[in-house]
């Protein structure tokens, strides 16, 4: 019915498609250049005479026999200790996000379910937390942390990364139980459960989309950190992206801007798979947040 | 839910909030209330053939002592609040009472540090909110019009520039637009100057740096701009159509009323991040010329063997009191928000 009234126009298409284009063009081709270009040497991405020797790679041609070459992804990853970098990424990004679902789902369950006043206050308090810059806090932490001798593990910078994430945990989480109705539990509860067994057998099971949501930006967070991380670690602990900043600091090496390059790929790469397998949740994670506020 | 019962299952999230958000701003403040300690110098009387010399010398055992008996330094009050990296009180008296004119004393005034982090992070934010939500308007609604099967991959790529952290982003454009990148070396050509560069002047790095923050945070507003034209009821738009009007009518006088809540949301949430500029900056490697409060910050947390925690506090409090301007109307928003649900 609505096609027929509501047809476009043969220019609006027209425009409307162009505009796409363009945008996707803007948004995407620089991940794809640095792509392409993370395959050449310094001399082609880099280039002084010609930036079309970042396509062709002439000089990746000179240098190494070949048009693409592998180089600074071999050094970057073996001598430039990125393989442990990333290991430091991967162990602090699954224990933040087990950590912060569990403590969040937790803590907005019971929110969600109290009807005392009290519900309101911590939740305005929480979104003052969330609002605080990141950096801001880091300096309130680093005098605390060196006398306490805890600065520059992984363990501490995993605590402070799931406290910096509860806020917005708990209001995400907070919005999905909301939408879960209140007599599921209640039911459990005449029956004989307690708060934690109706909490665990009977909401959990269907709380999952709300769940990944979370996790999903827990886990952007923690992967994509780069004040607490470099700050609160030292230098041997480093995760992925101070680790790239610290390559482009350091020009003794001449290949090491490459190496930031290649870095950038190795890092990009696997956050671009999981979002594009959980974009969905993605979506609906902001919605709620747009909604609630 | 009983109270026993509510505080068990809040009790770790909330403990984690207060040790790790509530005391850091509590000991941020008092860092910001004393000084590193003062090397304490000593005279050391040197004789040689030719005479006694005496030479002042820093007292490194004491001065390391002290510094173990107040790791903190000494108690200054607020004295670094008003010094000359922040508010800077005694450098704006003198230069009130002795600049000629105003754009004189406004120019003394932006180039101490504390002022042009501000009005570089203001600017920023300023500058890059209103064009954020426009475009990502208009990309909603175009994708909106697009086939099923074709949404899911547009928006994945759309949204590509928002999930990289923005040090990588920073660092993916200012590769481009560097004078030896493909960008850079394309606008070169176009303008015929060899020697032009993004980073040549303190403005274009500004506007980089502020194209930048659009590229970054456009997917963010068409997200939610997305997410709420899948919320605009269809009957006004249907019986405007019966009534003649044409499409951007209905745009103009149905979408856009019903996304006026959201697009308020999206400019405070906007405002809040950019507030925090820190990344893009380090990225593109403007500190020479863009400096923001949280830059500052970071500058003085920087070095391993000479951290200036009571400069950052100062800085950290003063950046919070910034946030609270930003945040007021959040807050009113929801304080109403909850009244109207219960």
């Amino acid at each position: 019915m609505e096609s027929k009234i509501n047809r476009y126009s043969k220019q609006l298409i027209l425009i409307n498609s162009l505009f796409i284009i363009i945008w996707l063009v803007v948004s995407v081709f620089p991940f794809i250049w640095t792509f392409w270009g993370s395959f050449k040497v310094k001399a082609d991405f880099f280039s002084r005479a010609d930036w079309m020797f970042a396509v062709t790679g002439v000089n990746t041609l000179v240098e190494t026999g070949d048009t693409s070459t592998v180089k600074a992804y071999v050094e970057s990853w073996t001598e430039g200790e990125f393989w442990k970098a990333t290991m430091n990424t991967a162990i602090i990004t699954v224990s933040v996000v087990t950590i912060s679902l569990f403590l969040g789902t937790l803590g907005a369950y019971a929110l969600s379910r109290s009807t005392y006043k009290y519900t309101f206050w911590i939740l305005i308090a929480a979104l003052i937390f969330r609002a605080m810059p990141h950096i801001t806090l880091v300096s309130g932490y680093l005098f605390p942390f060196f006398q306490l001798n805890v600065w520059g593990i992984l363990p501490t910078t995993i605590i402070v990364l799931v406290a910096i994430n509860q806020p917005f945990t708990l209001w995400l989480l907070y919005s999905f139980f909301k939408t879960v109705p209140k007599e599921l539990d209640e039911s459990a509860l005449i029956d004989g459960c307690t708060y934690f067994q109706a909490f665990r057998f009977v909401i959990m099971p269907v709380m999952w989309p709300g769940v990944v949501t979370a996790g999903l930006f827990s886990m952007m967070l923690a992967y994509n950190d780069f004040t607490v991380t470099s700050l609160l670690l030292n230098q041997q602990n480093y995760t992925m992206v101070p680790k790239i900043n610290a390559y482009l600091g350091t020009i003794e090496h001449s290949g090491n801007y490459m190496w930031a390059v290649s870095s950038v790929v190795s890092a990009t790469a696997p956050l671009f798979m999981i979002i594009m397998f959980f974009q969905r949740q993605l979506i609906s994670g902001l919605t709620a947040g747009a909604v609630k506020g | 839910m009983p109270h026993k019962t509510f505080f068990w299952f809040f009790f770790p999230s909330g403990l984690a909030m207060l040790l790790f958000i509530g005391l850091p701003i509590i000991s941020s403040f008092f860092q910001s209330l004393h000084i590193e300690p003062e090397q304490i110098l000593m005279e050391v009387e040197k004789c040689d053939p030719f005479g006694c010399k005496t030479e002042t010398k820093v007292d490194i055992e004491a001065t390391s002592k002290l510094q173990e008996e107040q790791p903190l330094g000494r108690f200054n009050g607020l004295g670094t609040y008003v010094d000359r990296n922040h508010l800077a009180f005694d450098q704006i008296k003198e230069a009130w009472n002795n600049s000629s004119s105003m754009s004189d004393f406004i120019d003394i005034m932006l180039n101490l540090p504390f002022y042009k982090a501000l009005l570089f992070t203001l600017t920023f934010c300023f500058a890059v909110t209103p064009p954020v939500v426009v475009l990502g308007f208009i990309v909603a609604l175009s994708i909106n019009t697009l086939t099923k099967s074709l949404k899911g991959p547009t928006i994945f790529g759309v949204i590509l520039p928002m999930i990289v952290t923005p040090l990588i982003g920073s660092l993916v454009l200012f590769w481009m637009i560097d004078a030896k990148g493909i960008l850079g070396s394309t606008i070169q050509y176009l303008f015929d100057d060899p020697n032009l560069s993004l980073k040549s002047s303190s403005q274009l790095t500004w506007i980089t740096l502020i194209i930048y923050g659009i590229w970054h945070n456009t997917p963010f507003a068409f997200v939610v701009f997305y997410a709420a034209l899948q919320t605009v009821p269809q009957d006004p738009i249907e019986a405007a159509i019966i009534d003649g009007a044409s499409r951007y009518e209905r745009v103009r006088h149905i979408v856009i009323p019903h996304l006026y809540p959201v697009a308020t949301f999206i400019i405070l949430i906007c405002l809040m991040d950019n507030f925090r500029v820190l990344e893009p900056i380090i990225g593109f490697a403007a500190e020479g010329v863009a400096q923001s409060l949280s830059w500052m910050i970071y500058n003085d947390l920087r070095s391993e063997n000479k951290m200036l925690f009571g400069s950052a506090g100062a800085t950290s409090m003063l950046t919070i009191i910034g946030v609270a301007f930003l945040l007021t109307p959040v807050l009113i928003r929801t304080w109403r928000e909850f009244r109207t649900e219960r």
